[in-house]
């Protein structure tokens, strides 16, 4: 029967073994395959001022992001694809809550420069390869 | 109790349980607010609402994780906690940036991120109110006679919980590095070191509970926390499947958290066991109640509906949607919300003095709020599958799947409804016990 002790060294040990695997995949990840699968080439300074907008104004706490954030409004990674430019624009400039079916979006109403920065950012998001996410609808009828 | 500095534990569980009402009444503005009701839009947008419903989980939590911390860690240590003062301090302080945090999520003062929306200038306060913390944890245990297993695993998880902070208040312009980084901290603490915090707080409360040889306790609290890392550390992956993130991903993440339930089960396992083979039994019922309930819901909510939607081919649907609110709920209210109750349904009689087992109230509260949060989960179950299948499969517009939900959310609300009431009989109980007083030391 399992000792005390070894129950110990299976706690310490197995901790210590996977938590280097874990580190060394992240080294990985964020040091060669991430630049790559989200194009960091393509990520300019309007990308990056896009970003601190999204994240100053936590739109994740409504949208999704990459599947992440809150379920309240729509998910936002291939917004570019799906509204394109000049809706996107009218809805972050709007001087009143823009309100699909009724519900609102707090009315930020952001400059023309703010609007193409957040504009940049979601083209960039948009472009990453996500392993196949978000997935078409395989139900859909026309 | 057996050490007057444990007195202090009783105010930190106050203070949970204020963060808890408030994060409840959040949730109801949510809630409401999804069923079509979104009356308070101008003061409390939908995001400053979910940012302060989250972040209160996650400091009532901590608070309830602290002031367990302060009652086991003296009696465990057989020491005085070192400074009753400081420890004061460190409660107010924790509450003022608390309060600081929330006024400021209503000012569109925070940061984007899920869980972390703390801004960055706070972020340094927390961190150096939890130094304070672990100083006082620390120096008890380095002063104290005996260093238990149950005490080093619980301090273990309290300074990894600590340190894990750290990697979330990294600024990466990359969205995908911010992400990867974020579920470091939120990962590697719920699915990781909190629950060495909840196997070091499980395996004090059943070794006073069930009267079981300590030895016993701590073996099966190794095994367990060891599950819980070899699963836990790389099942991180499962939420790098879809963020821009390499595909190894999908492999690892897939396999290793679909074997995250073996430590919940474990979990349950050992605690069922330890009951049954426990011969003194005390008195504290509802502690045990709580305390059982807890390593059951844990495996129900965080371990079997994790599996649910943990597989790469299943979570490419779900990823988004509100099946994953479905197991954050009863996840969270069963691994730790419980566990918290438990403690406090053990430590009350023990500060005040008071032996008030098995109050009627008492009763009510833990099965209406059991009751009300699988309703609950139900309610978000019902939601998600339908958000699933409308938008993601079906292809339905947004804003359409929203108000086809909607019936969802009045059920929620209902749910809701039962869940707070037994909350609010528990905090009645709770302020029912009075104040702690040194008359309540066990003189032996």
């Amino acid at each position: 029967m399992l000792s005390k002790s070894q129950a110990k060294v299976f706690f310490l040990g197995g901790t210590a073994v996977f938590f280097l695997i874990f580190l060394g995949l992240s080294w990985h990840s964020m040091s060669i395959a991430v630049p790559k699968q989200t194009h960091e080439e393509n990520m300019t300074e309007a990308v990056v001022r896009g970003k601190v907008i999204f994240d100053e104004n936590n739109c994740m706490g409504c949208h999704t992001i990459l599947g992440e954030g809150a379920y309240y409004a729509p998910e936002l990674t291939e917004v570019v694809e799906r509204r394109g430019e000049g809706y996107i624009k009218a809805v972050l400039m709007s001087p009143i809550p823009w309100a699909p079916r009724g519900r609102k979006m707090v009315a930020y109403n952001f400059s023309e420069e703010e609007a193409k920065d957040l504009i940049e950012f979601f083209t960039w998001i948009g472009n990453m390869d996500l392993n196949g996410f978000p997935p078409k609808p395989d139900l859909k009828q026309n | 109790m057996k050490y007057k500095s444990q007195k202090v534990a009783y105010y930190f569980f106050a203070l949970s349980m204020i963060l808890l009402v408030l994060q409840i009444t959040y949730g109801f503005i949510m809630a409401f607010a999804h069923y079509g009701m979104d009356g308070l839009h101008d003061i409390i947008p939908f995001n400053a609402a979910t940012a302060t419903h989250k972040n209160l989980l996650v400091v009532w939590m901590l608070s309830g994780f602290m002031g367990a911390a302060y009652y086991i860690i003296p009696e465990e240590s057989e020491h005085e906690l070192v400074s009753v003062p400081l420890a004061m301090v460190q409660l107010y302080s924790l509450a003022a940036v608390g309060v600081v945090a929330v006024i400021g999520f209503h000012l569109n003062w925070w940061e984007g991120r899920k869980f972390l929306e703390i801004p960055r200038p706070l972020d340094y306060l927390v961190v150096v109110n939890v130094l304070l913390f672990l100083y006082l944890i620390l120096m008890t245990l380095i002063k104290g006679k005996k260093r238990t297993t149950t005490s080093m695993v619980l301090f273990m998880g309290l300074l990894f919980a600590a340190l894990l902070y750290l990697p979330g208040m990294i600024w990466f312009d990359n969205q995908t590095m911010d992400s990867f980084f974020r579920w470091w901290v939120v990962h590697l603490w719920v699915e990781g070191v909190w629950e060495l915090i909840m196997g070091g707080i499980l395996a004090f409360l059943l070794i006073k509970l069930t009267g079981v040889d300590r030895e016993v306790i701590e073996k099966w609290l190794y095994v367990i926390v060891g599950l819980t890392f070899i699963s836990g550390i790389l099942g991180t992956g499962h939420h790098f499947y879809y963020i821009g993130t390499p595909k190894y991903w999908l492999m690892i993440g897939g396999i290793f958290s679909a074997l995250e339930p073996l430590a919940f089960l474990g979990m349950a396992l050992f605690a069922v066991a330890m009951y049954r083979k426990g011969e003194k039994r005390h008195p504290n019922k509802m502690a045990i109640n709580w305390t059982l309930g807890t390593a059951i819901i844990s495996f129900v909510g965080a371990g079997l509906l994790g599996i649910a939607h943990t597989l790469p081919s299943v979570n490419m649907w779900t990823h988004g949607t509100f099946v994953t609110a479905m197991h954050g709920h009863l996840a969270f209210w069963g691994a730790y919300g419980m566990l918290i109750f438990g403690m406090i349904t053990y430590v009350m009689p023990q500060v005040t003095g008071r032996k008030r087992y098995e109050t009627k109230m008492s009763e009510y509260a833990f099965w209406l709020s059991n009751i009300g949060m699988i309703a609950m989960t139900t309610a978000f179950a019902a939601a998600g599958v339908t958000q699933v299948y409308l938008e993601r499969k079906v292809g339905m517009d947004f804003a359409e799947v929203q108000i086809a939900m909607e019936p969802h959310f009045l059920m929620l609300i209902f749910a809701a409804t039962i869940f707070a009431t037994g909350v609010t009989l528990f905090i009645i109980d709770f302020v029912k016990y009075g104040l702690p007083t040194d008359e309540a030391l066990e003189t032996e």
